[in-house]
């Protein structure tokens, strides 16, 4: 293997990594505040339970994400100097305020968020939770801006090479930034939604049936039964903007050869890139002429479209990105179908008397999110090659001239680490969650709401 | 040369001005961290939680400024970016690799099962061991203009080492101030111990960097600069010697003056620093790439430095506050 794939292996393996946690740290910070602000509302300390369960979630997922992401910010020199080369000047800029707008935001309140309750009046605390959930929205915001543009670039010149910066509006709110920012934030609560409940749902199987549990599981599940249908839709939109500027990527990612009317919607084949075809095809006739065109004889661009006289591919793979955007979607459906049940449920049964099955369901559904998103990065990321940033820099112009052995030697002890931490990380939650199931209610504790107060002593460093 | 006039000239100077700041105050925050974790193993297993207590609150900022320093080299002046890091690729992994298993741990070991404890309390030592190494090594390569002979890497070996046991030291003197009773005197100990990896890597540094490039020894070594620049051994001499005279002294009652060797080894990393930047300026890459042909487009930069100028204030008041309100002795870490 050469440098570029594993370059690019390796790139892959790390941001897969950072993305997870991150997506887990973005929604499950604004739902701190939310348990936060109900504690200081009603009082009841349930609400406080159910913080201080899942903060240690947050500062666990928090340092994973900062590691990682120390990681990814050395990525770009190390294994794609070119890009910064070529594309410096307008990617410099963007990943810098990151940096000084977000990353410094969340480091810091972090610290007083975590370990400073006692030491800050209450409603100091309550503003160090919120920036630290508003940092990490801004991060989103940064790096997704700087990814978007990478897809749709505008607002710039290229002198002698080099891209230069013409209107920082048009590179900030390229057009696919809105709807890959607000699909990211969807993708984020949807995730942590169906962590809340699946954690729940384990410790009520477990026989845990604190308030707090119940509370949390309704949370989840209402939360995740409200996003839902707002992320489809959200998809759907993102998909339409893809085909105008991307027609090449929606091609691969409806498994669609040819160009023309009344083309079918396929829900599952194996496409094959020798052959140029589908093979065993399933498929709901004109449903991608209906969804992408909304009309059933809408023309829809194909593949075959995006090969040169000579015979050169300038389209991406197309088994990855066909299968791991349905893997994505079906996820999606499954969410829907899963948390409407669980709203009914709710309403048919209270949160303390569900059936089990339901409840196997959602424990079986918790890391679901996680896995959605990464098929959606995928889709999205290995649909845009074979260029880096469309159309301006390809990526195998990007790569470093490190030799292979040194990457795929760096790939290996990468992997490792990250196989053992992922299995670490996964562990410990499920440990608090027996752990919290076994303990102490915490409800026996007091907490200050306002003014100072002591608590109870909890264990050093817990 | 009409300073301030042309863009292209003040401005690939003050962000070179503003990276090396950040390096700076990276140095100082986590060389304390990293030498807090460094002494781990040294310390009772009862102390270890005090210990990892101290530094619990800051890590996470004092790490970002590594993110601001790389970020700011990779911003400002892209073509050295991609020729230190390939040239560093191995000791950057190594540096990554023990940066993530030192983050986790943080967390890993109080949350993890009891019987795991010892076995993240080991990762923790060993990413700040990797991490403190590699930034050693790195220094090292850095001097020796970034090529792999072996000369070079022996010495960068050496910086290895005398920059790991330079990170305990401080960390050691945050201990001092930061803790109390049976654990500061301890850490009086390790400092008394450490000092002098500090003094030999700045004395080798110092001694090897004129003699890598005759530009940087007649940088040194020529009239009046050599004037300009001999306050900077004698203060670090000072600096020495203050630190012998107090840790042979301390604890003192009431806990007065517990700050000082923590102080002074602030001041020790920022003169060998401010030295080191004298001799490369205005190299990016020794001997190489200037910091004017590697700067990025006036225009770019200069979005980011009007950024800046809002947002660093507010960085170092918010930091400030933080360290404020975790003042005083280390207590036990609470999400409460
Ligand atoms: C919980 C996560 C999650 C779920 C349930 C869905 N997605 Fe998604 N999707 C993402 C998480 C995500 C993502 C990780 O956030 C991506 C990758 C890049 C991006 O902007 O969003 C993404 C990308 C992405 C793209 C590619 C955009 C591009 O070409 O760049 C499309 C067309 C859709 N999504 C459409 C959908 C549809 C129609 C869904 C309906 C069920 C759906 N997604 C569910
Ligand atoms: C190549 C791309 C990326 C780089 C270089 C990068 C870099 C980083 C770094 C250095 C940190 C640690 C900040 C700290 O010290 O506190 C971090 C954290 C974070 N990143 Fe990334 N990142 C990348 C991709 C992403 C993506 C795709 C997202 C989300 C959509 C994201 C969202 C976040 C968030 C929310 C945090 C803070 C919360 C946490 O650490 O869990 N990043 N990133
Ligand atoms: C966080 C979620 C993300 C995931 C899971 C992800 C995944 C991937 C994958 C799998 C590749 C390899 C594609 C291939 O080789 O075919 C890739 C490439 C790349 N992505 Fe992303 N990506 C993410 C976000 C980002 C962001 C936010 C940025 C920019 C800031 C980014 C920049 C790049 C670059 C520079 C490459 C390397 C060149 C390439 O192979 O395309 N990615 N990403």
């Amino acid at each position: 293997m050469d440098t570029l794939l594993l370059s690019r292996i390796q790139f892959g393996a790390n941001i897969s990594f950072h993305i997870l946690f991150p997506t887990i740290t973005i929604a499950l910070g604004w739902v701190l505040l939310f348990f936060r602000l109900r504690f200081t509302a009603t009082g009841e300390s349930k609400w406080m339970d159910a913080y201080m369960f899942w903060v240690k979630v947050f500062a666990l997922s928090f340092a994973m994400g900062v590691v990682s992401g120390i990681t990814m910010s050395f990525q770009f020199g190390t294994n794609w100097p070119g890009f910064m080369e070529i594309v410096g000047n307008v990617a410099g800029p963007l990943l810098a305020y990151e940096v000084m707008t977000a990353f410094f935001l969340e480091a810091v309140f972090l610290g007083i968020m975590l370990f400073g309750a006692s030491r800050v009046k209450p409603w100091v605390h309550t503003l160090a939770t919120f920036l630290v959930a508003f940092g990490t929205t801004m991060s989103t915001f940064w790096i997704i801006v700087l990814n978007s543009w990478m897809h749709t670039p505008q607002g710039y010149e290229i002198i002698d090479g080099v891209v230069h910066a013409t209107s920082w509006w048009e590179i900030v709110f390229n057009p696919s930034m809105p709807y890959r920012f607000i699909h990211m934030m969807l993708a984020s609560g949807l995730t942590v939604a169906f962590l809340i409940a699946g954690i729940s749902a384990l410790r009520m199987l477990w026989g845990d049936r604190g308030e707090d549990v119940k509370t949390a599981l309704r949370v989840g599940i209402i939360t995740g039964a409200s996003l839902i249908p707002l992320q489809i839709l959200a998809g759907d939109f993102h998909g339409l903007n893809t085909l105008e500027y991307q027609p090449a990527k929606v091609a691969a990612m409806e498994g669609n050869w040819d160009t023309g009317p009344n083309i079918p919607l396929v829900l599952f084949a194996i496409p094959d890139e020798e052959a140029r075809e589908n093979r065993f095809e399933i498929a709901i006739p004109n449903g991608a002429s209906l969804i992408l065109k909304h009309k059933a004889s809408g023309v829809v661009p194909g593949l075959n479209d995006f090969v040169s006289e000579d015979g050169e591919v300038l389209h991406p793979r197309v088994a990855p990105v066909f299968y791991s955007f349905r893997v994505m979607v079906g996820i999606g459906m499954a969410m829907l179908l899963l948390s409407w049940a669980g709203v009914w449920m709710l309403r048919r049964y209270g949160a303390g008397h569900m059936p089990t099955l339901p409840l196997y369901a959602f424990c079986a559904m918790s890391f679901s999110g996680w896995i959605a998103t990464l098929a959606g990065w995928y889709t999205t990321e290995i649909g845009r090659q074979p260029w880096l940033v469309q159309g301006v820099l390809s990526t195998k112009d990007a790569v470093s001239d490190v030799p292979a052995g040194m990457v795929l030697g760096t790939l290996i002890g990468y992997l490792v680490v990250y196989a053992v931490l992922i299995v670490a990380y996964i562990g410990v939650i499920t440990y608090l969650a027996r752990k919290a199931t076994r303990g102490e209610p915490y409800s026996t504790r007091g907490y200050p709401r306002r003014g100072e107060a002591n608590v109870a002593a909890l264990q050093p460093g817990e | 040369m009409d300073y301030f006039g042309d863009p292209a000239v003040w401005l690939p100077w003050t962000f070179a001005a503003l990276m090396g700041l950040s390096i700076l105050i990276y140095v100082v925050l986590d060389g304390f961290d990293l030498g807090v974790g460094l002494l781990m193993p040294l310390a009772e297993e009862d102390q270890k939680d005090r210990l990892v207590a101290s530094i619990g609150p800051f890590w996470d900022a004092n790490e970002t400024w590594l993110v601001l320093a790389v970020g700011l080299l990779l911003v400002a002046f892209p073509p050295a970016h991609g020729v230190i890091l390939t040239a560093l690729y191995l000791p950057v992994f190594v540096m990554l690799i023990g940066l993530i298993l030192r983050g986790v741990s943080f967390e890993m070991r109080a949350k993890a099962p009891i019987a795991q404890k010892r076995m993240w309390n080991g990762a923790f030592f060993a990413g700040s061991l990797m991490a403190s190494l590699s930034q050693g090594f790195m220094l090292g390569m850095y001097i020796m203009g970034l090529t792999w002979t072996l000369p070079h890497v022996g010495f960068a070996l050496l910086t290895a080492v005398f920059l790991t046991v330079g990170y305990s030291f401080i960390g050691a003197a945050w201990l001092i101030w930061k803790t109390e009773g049976a654990l500061q005197e301890r850490a009086i100990g390790w400092a008394k111990g450490g000092i002098w990896g500090l003094v030999a890597g700045i004395a080798a540094i110092s001694l090897a960097t004129p003699f890598v490039s005759v530009r940087i020894f007649d940088k040194w070594f020529s009239w009046p600069e050599m004037l300009y620049l001999s306050p900077l051994p004698i203060l670090s001499a000072a600096l020495v010697g203050f630190l012998w005279w107090k840790l042979s002294r301390l604890p003192f009652r009431d806990d007065q003056w517990a700050w000082t060797p923590f102080a002074a080894a602030t001041g020790l990393f920022t003169l060998a620093y401010g030295g080191m930047a004298y001799s490369f300026y205005p190299y990016v890459v020794p001997e190489k790439i200037t910091i004017y042909e590697a700067a990025s487009a006036p225009e770019s930069l200069f979005i980011i430095l009007l950024g800046t100028l809002f947002v660093l204030p507010a960085i170092l008041g918010y930091t400030v506050l933080s360290y404020y309100i975790f003042r005083g002795k280390a207590t036990a870490l609470r999400y409460d």
